[in-house]
């Protein structure tokens, strides 16, 4: 384990002068890799590599901590790192970098409750002892001084409900398993399948003890040996930081024979996925992790009687493991004291779209949308007026405008017609077609489909096609009714919940936007001008005659004079929209 | 076992803890549509169409994974789930070759017989479907995916039960097909051709390779038109034209060939005769010279390709002897040949077999030239109902000569232990016992896929192995592979039941592959002769033609051999 | 088949890693050595979005069609890469220099439209900015 001392020296270290480069995947990407080199070779203090601290927008992010005081610079990339490093030279403060003298300056965090995310762009997400001295582990060795039982207990007290979307009763699908003889295995979901959503993401390369911890903890209270967290192929650095995070908790005795003189061990492991939505559903995860191919079996048997090889498992998701050990840092009925009765607790989101600061939020359950959207969010992108807010992903809904004030919460999005999901929460404005949305979310579950059962394989294909019916104008009015039928025999007959929830996109949009489904069969016209073949295409008087356009038609659809304005033949136009790409000055319009 | 108090469709019954809601309702008389259900397989829940109606529940449950429960409320045919599996059926019709009127399952096919009930009359989601080639490359089995409704029957059947592995999954979603790995067709795979998938297909997806045209160009050829029939297909053929199973139907079978043109019918079983003093001959020397043992038949193709394939350095312990089928086809270019003064090259003879595998079996380089065509049973069925032979209504006549008389024992090879019993009568006859009747050969009686017994021939005890699925012929040759295998004598069939559950036979259930069974053995024990050895025209064309029992000419004729084959 | 101890996408991901693609006859090689049958490798690698079958390209464009990056028209941006390369999404260029692909979101969600050119991230990618990447590319 960690000494003492050890803590101390790291606690100083959090607390004293540093900079920080925020170096997770997204960050990586916005370019924050040579930032940090540079900053490193520039001989001013100590620079340490954190996690991902949530404001995407503001990426690459540099933290200087001086005087116990937090500045946060954004958009610092290798162009302009050098401005900074002068700046700091000289003691100042870069202000054209500068984001916030503080993060509580930060409209983007107002509002929100950083529990499981906590830590996250704050440590080195791979040294223990800073995790340590933020209070890791505390919530482990609280929980292996408690009998098994009231472990199971406290955590049916809190009520935390998983993470994943499901919002099943944590504590009681523990109790299933608690009761079974001989090996069990325990299983994190980091799959996170969901084009959008990034927050399980996050905690893996940002925090990875609090995700370890809490399956100890579980691992603990069920009498589980062995665990495994899965997570998806594309995720490399989450990969490479929970292997290596792993490894460092065996050498504590944190994981393996006899954790911290215990008695109980737990072995742990990191298994890839290959690349399949569908294997976030716990038995196609479960056949994943056996080497097979990712199609879900019916239930019963539930996994908690024959799982992985034939033995009882445990599936919760990477997010819901890391509540664990929020609940037990906090107990539970200080956990309670969050979120709502009946969703207790606070919920990680990753917040995007045409919204102006996108990024992962954690905000307490009940905390109404519109307050995540505008107070957190800042508002739409663009400045056109919000839509609808989209959660749940490909198996979710929309919520519009108007029910704007809807509370963040299991039941309420469900009797609206959506589901929580796991968190992505994607923010549309007037500018996107709604219609198009369902298309997009359709075509997603469609490619995802295992193909095992006929009513997913064969009627998520028809609904699509329906959808691009609809969205290029060949629909007629038997269309909506086709839609709605198919929808409702998907859901009510599949095999598992990928085929159960596809549909829910369709069925949502419907409910709220039936006028704009309407406008595009009906009136062949796509108002937002996103459709494609349902766009007219004309040139306007900015034309310069340069006659690109016409060269670049494939159809031959325009002509002109050099120097004159060019006209579109629309009776050739295919719509595919070259022209409209091609034009130097943007004389084309939709 | 727990007795719980169930309401299905208003009626108030009793179910047992832990059955399914739809073997419940089974038992009942109640008849839940399915496509993937089957009752020797693992339960996939695929294809929803037994989805049912619960009380509390808000959305229909599939009934053959979900189990019933004390007080359930189960409606099997409310509206709700008629429209539900109405919706599936025109799901899966708009992905469907639906050319109905020249497909091989017309008027067989389990998705016309649903289409009919649930009365399907509009497809409302017709759009893209993925057309794929045909793949003819097999003389055994066709396969065409685009009547494929991946139920996943064949798949469970050839890699759980068969253990052959020839065919699997492929692709994700609505691309998923079943097909060979590796872009390999039906030719190039792993298939023994036992044609097991083909009765499991409740479509034409897997059909056998046909031909009928073949033998109706035959029959008009002017060429010398000889049959032989299998053992197991006066068992069977009656079921192709309504019969109840379960009664032998020899006069009329032979009347039927007659009719349409062949000029001679002979009797596989006489072949089956043969095959068992030539084997039991080979028996008792090995047991003897202790080598090789445990000595296994080899009347079934499909085991043997399967052996080759799998188990090439284990083939030593297989008999040398050809299957009765090829014992006639050689007999009948020489032997008849000779007898009645026609060209070899002049004769056509056909087999009516009850399996696929003979497609195959026939045209191995060391059977070329001898039998011409295969035809199953369903086949057969189909060329006479084509001819208007009134199947049902015809008279008996008696199998030809000299190729047409059997014992008791010949009958019994188209079950499952029936070519071990026979061996064994000969083998205890020659041994001294004169009354077989009172050896106990029940142990390796019955529907189990696994046998034993030990038979004591004055003093030397000989334990004998009985297995039928392709699953359990791996296991025992894993044992032998091992050098553990405790046996003497081994009998392999390929197909679940013997030769009456053979690939091209008519479907049915494992109780009416045991009213075949009874079938021939009630055959069996109408026989004057019940001895194979003792068959007076196998004696005759021994002392006319092939010398002695084991001896240089009958090796010559009637003895073959093997190959390695290399698959994955 | 439940082997416990192998893992066959685990095998087969370590042969994508090193050959860059599934070749036929490594997959057969696998099936013999390991004794698993072609069927149950075949099935599993036709199934998962990782493995190819074919030959890998020089450069591969993935194309982030994320939600969010959708939302900022990645449509389009994929389509006008399809129109100066003349291929779709799953095929490669015919001088075998590029592979073109979608993605399901790389993260990089705040510079929406994203694209990745190898192992590099493109954010914000407008008209100029893709005609500077496929210039740099030839």
């Amino acid at each position: 384990m960690i000494t003492d001392k050890e803590i101390e020296q790291a606690l100083n270290q959090l607390q004293g002068d540093r900079i920080t480069v925020g170096l997770a995947t997204c960050g990586i990407s916005a370019g924050a890799m040579p930032v940090f080199h540079a900053l490193k070779n520039a001989d001013i203090g100590l620079v340490e590599e954190v996690g991902c601290i949530g404001m995407c927008y503001n990426e690459p992010i540099v933290t200087v901590v001086k005087d116990k005081r937090r500045f946060i610079y954004g958009g610092v990339t290798e162009s302009n790192v050098h401005r900074l490093i002068s700046a700091l030279k000289q003691g100042n403060v870069c202000e054209d970098l500068l984001v916030a003298k503080d993060i509580s300056d930060l409209d983007f965090y107002h509002g929100q409750k950083r529990l499981v995310m906590g830590n996250c762009g704050l440590i080195n997400p791979l040294k223990l002892d800073q995790y340590v001295a933020k209070g890791g582990y505390l919530a482990l060795l609280r929980a292996i001084s408690m009998e098994k039982q009231k472990v199971i207990d406290e955590m049916i007290a809190s009520g935390l409900r998983g993470r994943g979307g499901a919002g099943f009763l944590t504590g009681k699908k523990w109790s299933f398993i608690a009761s079974k003889k001989g090996k069990k295995y325990l299983i994190a979901n980091g799959d996170e399948g969901d084009p959008g959503a990034f927050m399980n993401r996050t905690l893996m390369e940002s925090d990875p003890f609090k995700i370890i911890e809490g399956m100890t903890i579980g691992a603990y209270a069920t009498g589980c040996d062995e665990g495994f967290i899965y997570t998806r192929a594309e995720y490399p650095l989450a990969i490479d930081t929970l292997q290596k995070a792993i490894s460092i908790a065996y050498k504590h005795n944190l994981l393996g024979k006899n954790i911290l003189g215990s008695g109980f061990d737990f072995e742990l492991s990191v298994r890839k996925g290959a690349g399949a939505f569908v294997c976030g559903e716990e038995t196609a995860l479960m056949h994943s992790i056996e080497g097979r191919r990712g199609s879900p079996s019916p239930r019963p048997p539930y996994p908690a009687d024959h799982g992985i090889y034939g033995y009882p498992t445990n599936v919760n998701n990477v997010g819901t493991w890391g509540h664990v050990t929020v609940v037990f840092t906090l107990g539970a009925s200080e956990f309670r004291k969050l979120g709502t009765k009946e969703s207790p607790g606070t919920k990680e989101l990753c917040l995007a779209g045409m919204v102006k600061r996108p990024g992962i939020v954690e905000v307490p359950l009940g905390t109404p949308l519109r307050k995540i959207v505008y107070d957190i969010g800042g508002g739409t992108s663009d400045g056109t007026k919000l839509k609808a807010v989209l959660t749940g992903g490909p198996a979710g809904g929309c919520i519009p405008e108007y029910l704007l004030d809807t509370p963040l919460d299991f039941e309420t999005l469900k009797s609206l017609g959506s589901i929580m999901g796991s968190g992505g929460m994607i923010v549309v404005s007037e500018k996107s077609c709604i219609v198009d949305v369902a298309r997009y979310y359709m075509h997603f579950t469609q490619e995802e489909s295992c193909g095992k059962c006929t009513p997913c394989r064969e009627g998520t294909k028809r609904l699509l096609e329906m959808l691009e019916h609809i969205t290029s104008g060949k629909a007629d009015k038997s269309t909506l009714d086709k839609l709605k039928m198919l929808s409702s025999f998907v859901i009510d007959n599949s095999l598992c919940g990928l085929g159960q929830n596809a549909p829910n996109p369709i069925l949502s949009t419907l409910k709220y936007f039936e006028n704009e489904y309407l406008e595009h069969i009906e009136k062949k016209k796509c108002p937002a001008g996103i459709c494609d073949k349902l766009v007219t295409y004309l040139i306007t008087g900015k034309c310069i005659g340069c006659g690109a356009c016409a060269r670049a038609c494939p159809v031959q659809a325009i002509s002109g004079n050099p120097k004159e304005k060019h006209f579109i033949d629309q009776s050739k136009c295919i719509k595919c929209g070259t022209c409209y790409a091609v034009c130097p000055v943007k004389a084309i319009i939709k | 076992m727990k007795s719980m108090n169930i309401t299905i469709n208003g009626r108030q019954t009793t179910a047992h803890e832990g059955e399914m809601i739809i073997d419940m309702a089974k038992r009942i008389g109640i008849h839940i549509p399915h496509l993937c259900l089957d009752d020797r397989l693992e339960r996939i829940g695929a294809c929803r169409l037994c989805v049912v109606e619960l009380a509390g529940s808000p959305k229909p449950v599939a009934s053959c994974t979900t189990p019933v429960r004390e007080g359930m409320v189960i409606n099997t045919h409310s509206p709700r789930i008629l429209e539900a599996r109405r919706i599936n059926m025109e799901l899966l019709l708009a992905s469907h070759d639906l050319n109905c009127v020249t497909c091989d399952a017309n008027r067989k096919c389990k998705l016309q017989r649903y289409a009919e009930e649930l009365m399907v009359r509009d497809l409302r989601f017709e759009g893209d479907r993925i057309i794929r080639p045909v793949d003819n490359s097999s003389v055994s089995i066709k396969r065409d995916n685009n009547k494929c409704v991946l139920c996943e029957r064949c798949i469970r059947v050839c890699n759980d039960i068969q253990t052959v592995h020839a065919i699997g999954l492929a692709g994700r979603g609505f691309n998923t097909r079943i097909e060979p790995p590796f872009g390999q067709n039906m030719k190039e795979s792993a298939c023994v051709n036992c044609g097991q998938c083909v009765i499991s297909c409740p479509t034409a997806a897997l059909c056998e390779h046909s031909d009928i045209q073949n033998v109706i160009n035959a029959l008009n050829s002017g060429k010398y038109l000889i049959a032989q029939t299998a053992p197991s297909i006066r068992a069977t053929l009656g079921e192709c034209f309504e019969m109840q199973p379960g009664k032998a139907v020899t006069g009329k079978m032979v009347t039927a060939l007659k009719q349409i043109g062949f000029r001679q019918v002979f009797d596989t079983d006489l072949g089956a005769d043969i095959t068992i003093i030539e084997e039991a001959t080979e028996f008792i020397k090995r047991m003897k010279e202790k080598r090789s043992l445990p000595m296994i038949t080899t009347c079934c193709p499909a085991w043997i390709k399967f052996g080759e394939q799998f188990f090439f350095d284990e083939l030593h312990h297989m008999s040398s002897c050809r299957s009765p089928q090829a014992i006639i086809a050689s007999l009948v270019r020489t032997y008849f040949a000779k007898k009645i003064r026609v060209k070899p090259e002049d004769i056509i003879l056909v087999d009516i077999m009850p399996c696929t595998a003979k497609k195959f079996e026939i045209q191995r380089p060391e059977f070329m030239g001898e039998a011409d065509f295969v035809l199953t049973t369903v086949e057969l069925s189909k060329l006479l109902k084509q001819l208007d032979v009134d199947f049902i209504h015809l008279p008996d006549t008696e199998f030809d000569t000299p190729l047409g008389e059997s014992t008791g024992a010949g009958v019994i090879f188209g079950r499952t232990g029936g070519v071990m019993e026979a061996a064994l009568r000969t083998v205890a006859d020659w041994s001294g016992i004169k009354d077989f009747t009172k050896l106990d050969f029940k142990p390796i009686h019955g529907m189990r896929t696994m046998k034993t017994a030990d038979i004591d021939l004055k003093g030397t005890k000989v334990k004998v192995c009985v297995v039928h699925t392709l699953g359990e012929a791996r296991k025992l040759m894993e044992e032998i592979r091992a050098g553990k295998s405790p046996y003497h004598f081994i009998e392999i069939m390929a197909c679940y039941g013997g030769c009456v559950g053979g690939g091209g036979q008519p479907r049915g259930s494992s109780s009416v592959l045991e009213k075949r069974a009874h079938a021939l053995n009630e055959a069996d024990s109408h026989k004057k002769i019940r001895l194979s050895h003792k068959n007076p025209s196998a004696l005759k064309i021994y002392k006319e033609y092939l010398g002695d029992f084991g001896g240089e000419k009958a090796h010559r004729l009637l003895h073959t051999k093997y190959s390695r084959r290399e698959v994955l | 088949m439940k082997k416990e101890g192998f893992n066959l996408i685990a095998e087969l991901q370590a042969v994508q890693d090193r050959y860059g693609y599934l070749p036929m006859d490594v997959l057969k090689t696998l099936s013999k050595e390991h004794k698993i049958p072609g069927t149950e490798i075949f099935a599993v690698a036709t199934f998962y979005n990782q493995f190819k079958f074919d030959k890998p390209a020089k450069h591969t464009i993935q194309v982030c069609t994320g939600t969010a990056c959708h939302v900022k028209r990645s449509a389009d941006l994929l389509s006008q890469i399809q129109k100066t390369l003349k291929i779709r999404p799953g095929e490669i260029t015919k001088d075998g220099l590029i592979k073109l692909e979608t993605v399901n979101c790389i993260g990089a969600c705040a510079k929406a439209p994203a694209m990745m050119v190898d192992d590099k991230v493109y954010g914000l990618v407008d008209q100029d900015k893709l005609r500077q990447i496929l210039g740099a590319l030839r």
